[in-house]
């Protein structure tokens, strides 16, 4: 009878045990004789190793086993697993004292140093006057250290941080961005737009205060900043 | 002599470069310095007129560029004051007749003769302007304290600072201290906290500057009026003196326009 060779019937992998070989379909004397063919082929590979053996659907007895066993015993290889889903190949590996589970993984212990550098997105600082008729614009976040007069313009696709006045026109999240938040010493901007939502400011009474403005239930609100309410 | 520039700029129209500049450099040829005007505002060219030269017009910043004439040709003495010369614009043509490069070289020449050049700027900020902050060494931007002058102002400030020529200094122009008082104007403070610049002058609004301006005769010259005294403080200030701001309040408060309907009544 002409038999087709499947060297693909037979895989090996390493796992932490050891060696899993996991043997595919075909009948068991002759995937036995190539599996001992592969080991004699890379000896050196195999020689000392801890095995578990995945027969698949096969009924295997005792003298199966033992036979394997024995002759992977010769290689110097240590057989101590069979997994199979028939249950007579379970009892067998079980009555020759082989494990028929592979033990649950423990999961990886990583001790690693708590990471103390906290990464950061990306934003652009300005320390100087934003006047009439000039623009900012960057797709993270903008910082200004100074005023943004009116007629000047802040376009930021993440949030912006004004150290100073802002009386122009600022525009937070423009990729829609909900998150993004518009903070100002004193926030009297001709026209504030976060994500799209327009808003503009009420006239100013009083003193001016830090304040933020951000997205609430698709409004734009603004709040005095308060150390209390963070 | 190594003259500086002097480039007197606002954005806005009307509200008070070329009558600032005019008695800027009268102030200045008062002082005993060597001043030259010039008029960057080639084909709505006033500096002439304000100064009362206007007929004395042959050539003109044009004719200087283009060859036609040497500089020494186009330069107006100024009869009241032999220290002070006009190089006006040209009425003919526009602004593309000249360019920056062509300003600069013409100070160049200008400076080893001069103390001061004053160069008066047009409004807006396309080619006339570019012109005259080529050659600056110092701008000073006029204002009024209203809101449209001082957001042109604002962004001619950002662009004489994107142009290496800042920081630029103000001068705030007609400021009307019974408007300001009832807070109906700007303030001085108001205009300063927003531009964040240095300021060099106050100039009260005053009508004598207008007759004087019509009548070609810088207020400058005279002596006795508020915003003539104005100039000649900005003019000091330029030469290195302390001289403290005016209060500009002191005759124009209520009681005072009280005392004096009070006067009139009484003679």
């Amino acid at each position: 009878m002409m038999r087709l060779k499947q060297p693909e019937t037979i895989l090996i992998k390493g796992i932490r045990e050891g060696l899993l070989i996991t043997l595919g379909e075909g009948d068991w004397q002759s995937i036995f004789a190539s599996l001992m063919e592969k080991i004699t082929e890379k000896e050196k590979f195999f020689e000392g190793a801890k095995l578990a053996l995945d027969v698949g659907n096969r009924t295997l007895h005792a003298a199966d086993l033992g036979t394997l066993r024995d002759r992977l015993a010769d290689k110097n290889i240590i057989l101590w697993a069979i997994l199979s889903n028939s249950p007579v190949t379970e009892l067998t590996a079980q009555d020759l004292g082989l494990a028929t589970r592979m033990s649950v993984p423990k999961p990886e212990r990583i001790i690693k140093s708590i990471e103390s550098s906290i990464p950061g997105e990306d934003a652009i600082f300005l320390r100087k006057t934003i006047r009439s008729g000039f623009k900012v614009v960057s797709n993270g976040h903008i910082i200004i250290f100074g005023d943004v007069n009116p007629g000047g313009e802040i376009i930021a696709g993440g949030s912006v941080i004004i150290w100073g006045r802002c009386q122009g026109v600022v525009q937070a999240g423009v990729d829609g961005d909900q998150n993004a938040t518009v903070c100002a010493l004193d926030l009297n901007p001709t026209q504030l737009r976060i994500a799209g939502i327009i808003a503009i400011s009420p006239k100013r009474k009083g003193k001016p205060q830090p304040e933020v403005a951000k997205i609430i239930a698709g409004q734009v609100v603004v709040e005095t900043w308060n150390p209390k309410s963070r | 002599m190594n003259a500086k520039v002097v480039t007197i700029s606002s954005g806005k129209g009307g509200v008070g470069k070329t009558t600032t500049s005019a008695n800027l450099a009268v102030a200045l040829a008062q002082e005993n310095q060597k001043v030259v005007c010039i008029d960057g505002d080639i084909g709505l060219r006033n500096l002439d007129v304000i100064l009362g030269l206007e007929n004395r017009i042959v050539y003109d910043l044009v004719d200087v560029v283009e060859g036609r004439c040497r500089i020494r040709q186009a330069m107006i003495r100024d009869k009241r004051l032999p220290e002070l010369f006009l190089i006006p614009a040209a009425q003919t043509r526009d602004k593309s007749a000249v360019s920056p490069s062509d300003m600069i070289r013409l100070c160049e020449e200008l400076r080893d003769e001069m103390d001061w050049i004053i160069i008066d700027s047009p409004a807006g900020i396309e080619r006339g302007f570019r012109n005259a902050l080529a050659p600056a060494d110092l701008v000073l931007v006029v204002t009024n304290p209203e809101v449209s002058s001082v957001r042109d102002a604002d962004r001619i400030i950002g662009l004489v600072e994107a142009e290496e020529k800042g920081p630029a200094q103000l001068i705030l122009n007609r400021v009307n201290p019974s408007l300001t008082k009832r807070g109906d104007m700007l303030s001085t403070d108001d205009v300063l906290e927003l531009l964040a610049i240095k300021l060099i002058g106050v100039i009260p609004e005053d009508e004598s500057v207008i007759v004087a301006s019509n009548r070609g005769q810088p207020v400058t010259f005279a002596n006795n009026s508020k915003a003539g005294q104005a100039f000649h403080n900005i003019a000091k200030r330029l030469l290195g003196e302390e001289v403290p701001f005016m209060d500009i309040e002191a005759n124009n408060g209520l009681m005072n326009k009280l005392a004096k309907m009070m006067k009139f009544r009484g003679d």
